[in-house]
């Protein structure tokens, strides 16, 4: 399974955090300044893997972001690289030219396509297009409920 | 009360913030309006904001416990927007250790029931996420019954929160078994997906499991030969490959069950021969399924054209331009060396060949050729290894034809590539070298010619320095069986140790061996004490805290102390071999006897024991010289301090500074002891044009 997803900057600004086993907040902090140095420190060409205790780590840039996901040992690191790609696109096709900015804005909304695309640790659906199907419709319904509480209080 | 502003707004004021301090405030006031809107009833859709905006600022880094009922309170409301945050709130804040987790437990039933499929997924996704053992329990009867009878939407999703319960819970899986059996016919991909991985995880939990579901290996096979075989799929298709993700879990899957079993492997055999000769390697994709084929099939009873052809795809692997290829590939046939030795070995040239990389993740190339390190093919082997570094001196000591050879090998590494080798490789040379004693003489004349001809290479230079300090004597001597004689006359000896402390080139680690060495010399020599003394004291003002300190101490021993320099010999303790420890105290101890003798002391010649812990209380005549070793405590040094060799070479000669006389020497730790700063947070507050243009530059961009 994978154990958490960390998205930063290239100074180390955290964008996103997924964490898919409970973990203490002093410990979590531990976890990002680590991963954060780490990553930070590879060279330019260099594999994109790495081994954190007992943990993989598979990390991609991705213009001015880095993707960190951390797996079980026994994972598949190239398929880990594929879910980075995914969650990627899955973005891309939701925002349109995503950018780091994007995401800093619209943080929720990032959660919530992650959440559409991973469970406890696990890819729950593996086409792009139903994906990007079921965010659309949480957005309208989310829309709908808002307009509809927008309503009442115009008429009482 | 401030009002409170827009989610969007509040982060353009926080990220225009020009230090951490102003930062600091927006957020305050932010947060204490958000407070006193949590404490208001109801303020229509304003809620969902306020917790946003607190879930933002969490993120930064900031404290944000006090929205943990705020979102128990969005959770249980009937509006969809509120139960999204709150939900997400759950998830960041909440997790099963606090107590307002449990709260939600009821909301979350409710949710599961409820008639929107977007709200039963919240719960489903919430509960898969943070959901204590307790709520588990509480709520697996509820998933086990979506499990059965809802849309693919939820049934994926059941599965998957199946996973996590039956993770928190063991016992469980006995429930989820049957429901998990009848998800494998369904066509959602989805579903399938989910349902391979709640089987994965009944089968690693539970043996009896995984021997009911070796029955599913044909259906396994079959959905798996779909995959393959079918044309291209829309929904589905990754470069050309037709659902990957799927596939890589359905060969996990089928690891498993092949795993010990010749049945269940047979089964499978002729569907792995077709994906690994069919896939596609040419995208990454393609070549995550070969991978994970190439492992079950190493992990199965399969045929041995089978196995080689997985090791060939390895071999392959270790030859593709992309560097994440070769790095798996080389991990993978490091888990396999035991087992396949032979097919492994055929693609030894290749694996060697990788050394060559510069990057270190790449570079388990040399572990991997030091597994396949034997008897026969040792001295070829050393030669290709020679850029590698220290995992040659173990290969080195387990084949090594004779002493003067393993010590010649060590040598050439170090010279050809001492910088890369790691911090306790000195220690343990030193230790080796000791141990040899037939060839002190030789190392001595080797290592000191060798520090002639170069001095940039650092472990190499502390050994060699060592080693004159040492053997001096030796050195001085000038006869040598095993070597040309050469006249090494002490100005000689000087000058070597005084070029490595004088080189810019030298780290204060390597100055600390080069002063220690000199300082040892002036108990081997007899003519140019003078000219160590003058050496020794000029670093007694040295800019380097730990040289000055020590320096400062030999000119002690020099001034005050000059029958004591031969304690000096013992300074220098090495790792955690005790014998060491004991012969040097040996010969400690015998020149305390003649020292004791020189005061008119003691009777009773100490015993090496009594060297190692002195009594601090003695009323002889050499009481002071006693009161004084009385502060040197002499105990084998714990392993733990190896471990310490690794960090700094500093951090060992602050230990033996505890052991003189002046205790004030302890505080040198905190000077010397240089941490990897792990801490990197460059502040970049200002929205300075580049800024804004990475911030802006899509992802996307290739």
């Amino acid at each position: 399974m994978m154990r958490f997803l960390l998205l930063f900057s290239r100074q180390g600004k955290l964008r996103l955090q997924k964490w898919f086993t409970p973990i203490s907040e002093r410990e979590k902090k531990k976890i990002i300044r680590d991963m954060t140095s780490m990553v930070l420190a590879r060279q330019p060409r260099s594999c994109n893997f790495l081994h954190w205790k007992d943990l993989k780590i598979i990390y991609k840039r991705y213009a001015s972001l880095y993707f960190c996901l951390a797996v079980d040992n026994q994972e598949n690191e190239l398929l880990a690289l594929e879910v980075i790609h995914r969650y990627v696109e899955l973005l891309d096709k939701y925002f349109g030219n995503v950018c780091e900015l994007d995401i800093i804005f619209n943080f929720e909304k990032a959660y919530f396509i992650l959440d559409e695309f991973l469970i406890g640790g696990e890819i729950q659906e593996t086409s792009k297009q139903v994906v990007n199907r079921c965010i659309e419709s949480s957005d309208m319904l989310q829309e709908d409920d808002s307009s509809e509480w927008y309503e009442v209080e115009l008429f009482g | 009360m401030s009002p409170s502003i827009p989610l969007q707004e509040m982060i353009r004021a926080i990220r225009s913030a020009r230090t951490q301090c102003e930062e600091r405030g927006v957020i305050q006031r932010e947060c204490a309006a958000i407070r006193a809107q949590f404490r208001q009833v109801d303020n229509g859709g304003a809620r969902s904001h306020n917790l946003a905006k607190l879930l933002y600022v969490h993120m930064l880094g900031y404290p944000a416990h006090f929205g943990q009922m705020e979102c128990v309170r969005m959770i249980a409301s009937p509006r969809y927007s509120e139960k999204r945050v709150g939900y997400l709130g759950a998830m960041m804040l909440l997790d099963e250790k606090q107590d307002a987790s449990l709260l939600i437990t009821n909301s979350i039933k409710n949710d599961l029931a409820h008639s929107n499929q977007y709200v039963q997924s919240l719960a489903l996704c919430t509960l898969a996420c943070m959901g204590s053992a307790e709520m588990c329990r509480d709520l697996a009867p509820e998933i086990d019954r979506l499990l059965r009878a809802s849309n693919s939407y939820i049934k994926k999703k059941a599965a998957l929160c199946a996973v996590h319960i039956v993770r928190k819970v063991h016992d469980l899986g006995e429930l989820f078994a049957p429901a998990a059996r009848s998800l494998l016919a369904e066509k959602n991909h989805g579903v399938l997906h989910g349902a391979v991985v709640l089987i994965t995880q009944l089968c690693e939990r539970n043996p009896e499991a995984l021997e009911r579901f070796r029955k599913t290996v044909p259906d396994l096979v079959q959905i798996m030969k779909g995959l393959v075989i079918s044309g291209y799929s829309p929904e589905h298709d990754v470069a050309g490959i037709s659902d990957p993700f799927l596939q890589v879990r359905i060969l996990r899957l089928l690891r498993i069950l092949g795993r010990h079993n010749e049945t269940a492997s047979d089964a499978m055999n002729d569907l792995l021969a077709q994906v690994a000769t069919n896939t596609d390697s040419t995208k990454t994709v393609g070549n995550a399924v070969l991978y994970e084929t190439v492992l079950t099939v190493l992990d199965i009873k399969s045929e041995s054209g089978l196995r080689v052809l997985a090791v060939n795809i390895l071999g392959r692997f270790l030859l593709n331009n992309d560097r994440n290829i070769r790095y798996i590939a080389m991990t993978s046939l490091q888990r396999i060396v035991g087992t396949d030795h032979n097919a492994v070995q055929r693609h030894r040239g290749t694996i060697v060949d990788c050394l060559k990389d510069q990057d270190a993740s790449v570079n388990r190339a040399l572990e991997l050729s030091l597994a396949l390190v034997s008897a026969s093919n040792i001295r070829t082997m050393m030669k290709e290894l020679a850029q590698a570094a220290s995992g040659i001196f173990h290969a080195a000591e387990r084949y090594a034809p004779s002493q003067r050879w393993h010590i010649d090998t060590i040598l050439h590494v170090l010279t050809t590539a001492g910088g890369d080798v790691r911090d306790e490789t000195v220690p343990n040379l030193i230790q080796l070298i000791t141990n040899t004693s037939e060839l002190h003489c030789y190392t001595v004349h080797k290592l000191y010619r060798a520090l002639l001809t170069d001095i940039s290479q650092p472990s190499l230079v502390q050994v060699a320095c060592w080693c004159i300090g040492e053997y001096g004597d030796l050195l001085l001597k000038g006869e040598c069986q095993e070597t040309e004689p050469s006249q090494v006359t002490e100005d000689d000896a000087l000058d070597a140790l005084e070029t490595v402390l004088q080189s810019h080139m030298s780290s204060p680690a390597t100055r600390g061996f080069a002063l220690t060495a000199t300082m040892k010399l002036s108990t081997r020599i007899t003519e140019n004490v003078d000219r160590i003394r003058s050496i020794v004291s000029i670093y007694g003002s040295c800019m380097d805290v730990e040289l000055q300190q020590r320096a400062v101490e030999y000119n002690a021993l020099f001034r005050k102390y000059d029958h004591m320099r031969y304690l000096t010999s013992v300074l220098y303790v090495i790792g955690s071999n005790e014998e060491a420890v004991v012969s040097i105290s040996v010969r400690c101890s015998l020149q305390v006897c003649d020292l004791l003798d020189l005061l008119g002391g003691s009777e009773e010649p100490l015993q090496p024991s009594t060297a190692l812990g002195l009594p601090n209380s003695t009323s002889t005549a050499g009481g002071d010289l006693l009161d004084l070793l009385g502060g040197l405590e002499l105990t084998p040094l714990a392993p733990g301090l190896t471990h310490a060799h690794t960090h700094t070479h500093t951090h060992t000669h602050t230990h033996t500074h505890t052991h003189t006389h002046t205790h004030t020497h302890t505080h040198t730790h905190t000077h010397t002891h240089t941490l990897v700063e792990t801490e990197r947070e460059p502040e970049v507050k200002n929205l300075t044009k580049t800024k804004l243009q990475t911030e802006t530059s899509s992802l996307r961009i290739k």
